[in-house]
């Protein structure tokens, strides 16, 4: 008997538990630690496709992380692999040494939008523009998370955090910053895509995209960036379900999905 | 070149660093140019290592993706250095503070000008303070060798890379502008091969090369978000100091068995104040040198064992006065520690140097 054949609610709990019938299963490659991320964020999710990949791919021997500052400097708790954890913005420096040094290994950073859109800015152009080999992971919600909820480059226009409480002004903050189409600019970057983790179809897509970044950077092809547009439920001050919502019909008219360059 | 013959060759400080790393099985070496050092890069990049022994040789867009770099490379277990001249070693605090919290090892080369600021090009001990006393933020120390030619800037690199290892920490090479820009003798030390991937995980087990199933993830961090984590870290730092302050000081004597008046001086100004000291002589005034080779950790015993026997101390420094301070906890009151020097990149003469420990301490 398979779950396909009949309706779950006739079979006991003994019969959904039997391998056959299994239609899921964690990847090995993430651990068992309880996540430190609020409920409804979006790191779990990107968290868990990187450890999927990683173990579709069977390269989990051959990868180092690089971690951020921000909610993800915790990234090397939850996935099995190799990993750095770097200053704050710093990230595709230190991948730019790790991939050069041990040119066989897959490397990637991992980085929110301060890190990467505000104080990283230098070293995150200038990786790509060099072409590293490098996989760049951009979770881009839109605030500071871990310092509790400040603006950042990316937050929108009247956007509210606790440092534009009355929400981004545009004389005084200027625009939001989209670093995925300045990235796409760059003759060193061969992949650059937007995506986002709120809904099925929507994590179906960004691990596809996470693999191909992984892929890219063991064909010289130069540098790969996934950005995912991502939600901060605690930094936004909204439920689970209100920040996927207000993500979808707020961030996305200003970061559309898809992808910006493929080469 | 045969293989036992030692050769001589004439060369900048600078480019001895540069020869120097390629030869001690150096894997990477990443920096941004700025006067008075940037033959180190421009002399790697001459001698394209990458096509010999594999060496990594990459030009930054700052000193901090270099120093960056340099702390990722290290992670790796390899054997990774950058370089750079105050501003820009100012630029680097912020990585070697992680460095040194991290427990990776690593070299930085400093090849001193005058500051503060943009200050000047001409050379300067004014980073003394800044490398000693920790330029970045936390408790920590870094070993420093202080070369006074261009066979210590050959030499200083391979040792710093050992002591790096040995303690996994960052390790600087403290020169001045001199040092890096004038040309002497050197005999370059011996070519070693680099470490293999294999011999890196069995040399150093935290290295990260990608987890293998026999082992748990290595993860190359310096945040403990818990006080008792945190201080347990900073017990281990402070232990391995104090090993580092009983087992590596080094200095070098000249003329201060029979000597009343003695000259603390590293560097250049070591050499004018070896020369101060045979002027002295010449006059019937018995001085003598000391000159700190490692400024941490500082040779503070035997100053104090001179202390004992010496009418008084002089630190010579091309900066405000810094060195001194050192020299005054090593000498405990016991006889006069007086201090002379130029800053802005003057290089003070002997007869200013002699002159001085005349007026300040033979009166």
């Amino acid at each position: 008997m398979s779950v396909t054949d009949v309706n779950m609610a006739d079979m006991s709990v003994t019969d959904i538990i039997k391998p056959e019938n299994l239609v899921y299963k964690k990847t090995t490659v993430m651990n068992d630690k309880p996540m430190h991320y609020c409920p409804g964020c979006s790191h779990g999710v990107v968290h868990k496709l990187i450890g999927e990949v990683i173990q579709e791919m069977g390269i989990q021997d051959k990868t180092i992380g690089v971690a951020p500052v921000g909610c993800a400097v915790f990234a090397y708790k939850y996935l099995d692999i190799d990993w750095h954890q770097a200053a704050h913005g710093r990230a595709p420096a230190l991948a730019t040494a790790i991939k050069r040094l041990l040119p066989d290994k897959y490397v990637f950073t991992y980085q929110g939008d301060g890190d990467l859109a505000a104080i990283g800015t230098a070293e995150t152009l200038h990786a790509c523009n060099r072409g590293e080999n490098i996989a760049i992971i951009y979770i881009n919600n839109g605030i500071y998370g871990m310092t509790g909820g400040q603006m950042a480059p990316t937050t929108l226009l009247g956007m509210k955090s606790t440092t534009s409480p009355n929400g981004r002004d545009l004389p005084i903050n200027g625009h939001p910053l989209d670093m995925s189409k300045l990235l796409a600019q760059l003759d060193g970057v061969c992949y650059v895509t937007r995506q986002s983790v709120h809904n099925l179809v929507s994590v179906k897509r960004a691990k596809r995209a996470i693999k191909k970044a992984f892929q890219n950077s063991f064909q010289n092809k130069g540098t790969s960036i996934v950005e995912v547009v991502s939600t901060c439920s605690s930094g936004w001050r909204m439920t689970p379900d209100e920040s996927n919502n207000w993500m979808v019909e707020n961030m996305f008219p200003v970061y559309p999905m898809g992808d910006l360059k493929d080469v | 070149m045969t293989e036992n013959k030692e050769e001589v060759l004439l060369m900048k400080g600078n480019e001895a660093v540069a020869h120097a790393a390629i030869r001690c099985g150096c894997d990477g070496y990443f920096g941004y140019p700025i006067t008075p050092q940037s033959e180190i890069l421009e002399t790697l990049m001459v001698e394209e290592p990458w096509k010999t022994t594999g060496m990594v040789v990459l030009q930054a867009e700052s000193e901090v993706a270099s120093i960056n770099m340099v702390y990722g490379g290290a992670g790796c277990g390899k054997k990774v250095m950058t370089s750079s001249s105050s501003p820009g070693v100012s630029l680097m605090q912020e990585g070697i503070s992680y460095m040194a919290g991290a427990e990776l090892p690593g070299v930085i080369v400093n090849v001193m000008r005058g500051g503060p600021g943009l200050g000047t090009i001409q050379p300067s001990q004014a980073d003394y303070f800044q490398t000693v006393k920790g330029g970045g933020h936390g408790d920590y120390k870094m070993p420093t060798l202080a070369p006074a030619s261009v066979q210590e800037m050959a030499d200083h690199t391979v040792l710093a890379f050992e002591l790096a290892f040995k303690y996994r920490t960052p390790a600087m090479v403290l020169a001045d502008g001199i040092i890096g820009q004038m040309m002497e003798k050197v005999v370059l030390p011996p070519f070693q091969p680099r470490l293999t991937e294999d011999e890196i995980r069995a040399k150093y087990p935290w290295a990260t090369l990608g987890k293998t199933k026999d082992r748990d993830p290595n993860y190359i961090s310096s945040l403990e978000l818990l006080s008792e984590d945190m201080e347990r870290l900073n017990q281990r730092l402070q232990a391995r100091y104090r090993e580092i302050e009983r087992t590596e000081v080094r200095y070098e004597q000249f003329l201060c068995d029979d000597a009343d008046y003695v000259f603390v001086a590293f560097g250049t100004m070591a050499r004018v104040c070896q020369k101060a000291v045979e002027l002295a002589r010449a006059e019937g005034i018995k001085a003598g040198l000391i000159r700190p080779i490692t400024l941490y950790p500082f040779p503070s015993e035997i100053l104090n064992e001179l202390a004992d026997k010496v009418k008084g101390f002089i630190s010579i420094e091309m900066n405000a006065g810094q060195m001194v301070e050192d020299v005054r906890l090593a000498v405990t009151g016991k006889v006069p520690v007086e201090f002379y020097g130029r800053m802005g990149g003057i290089v003070p003469s002997p007869d200013e140097v002699l002159n001085a420990l005349k007026s300040k301490l033979i009166k």
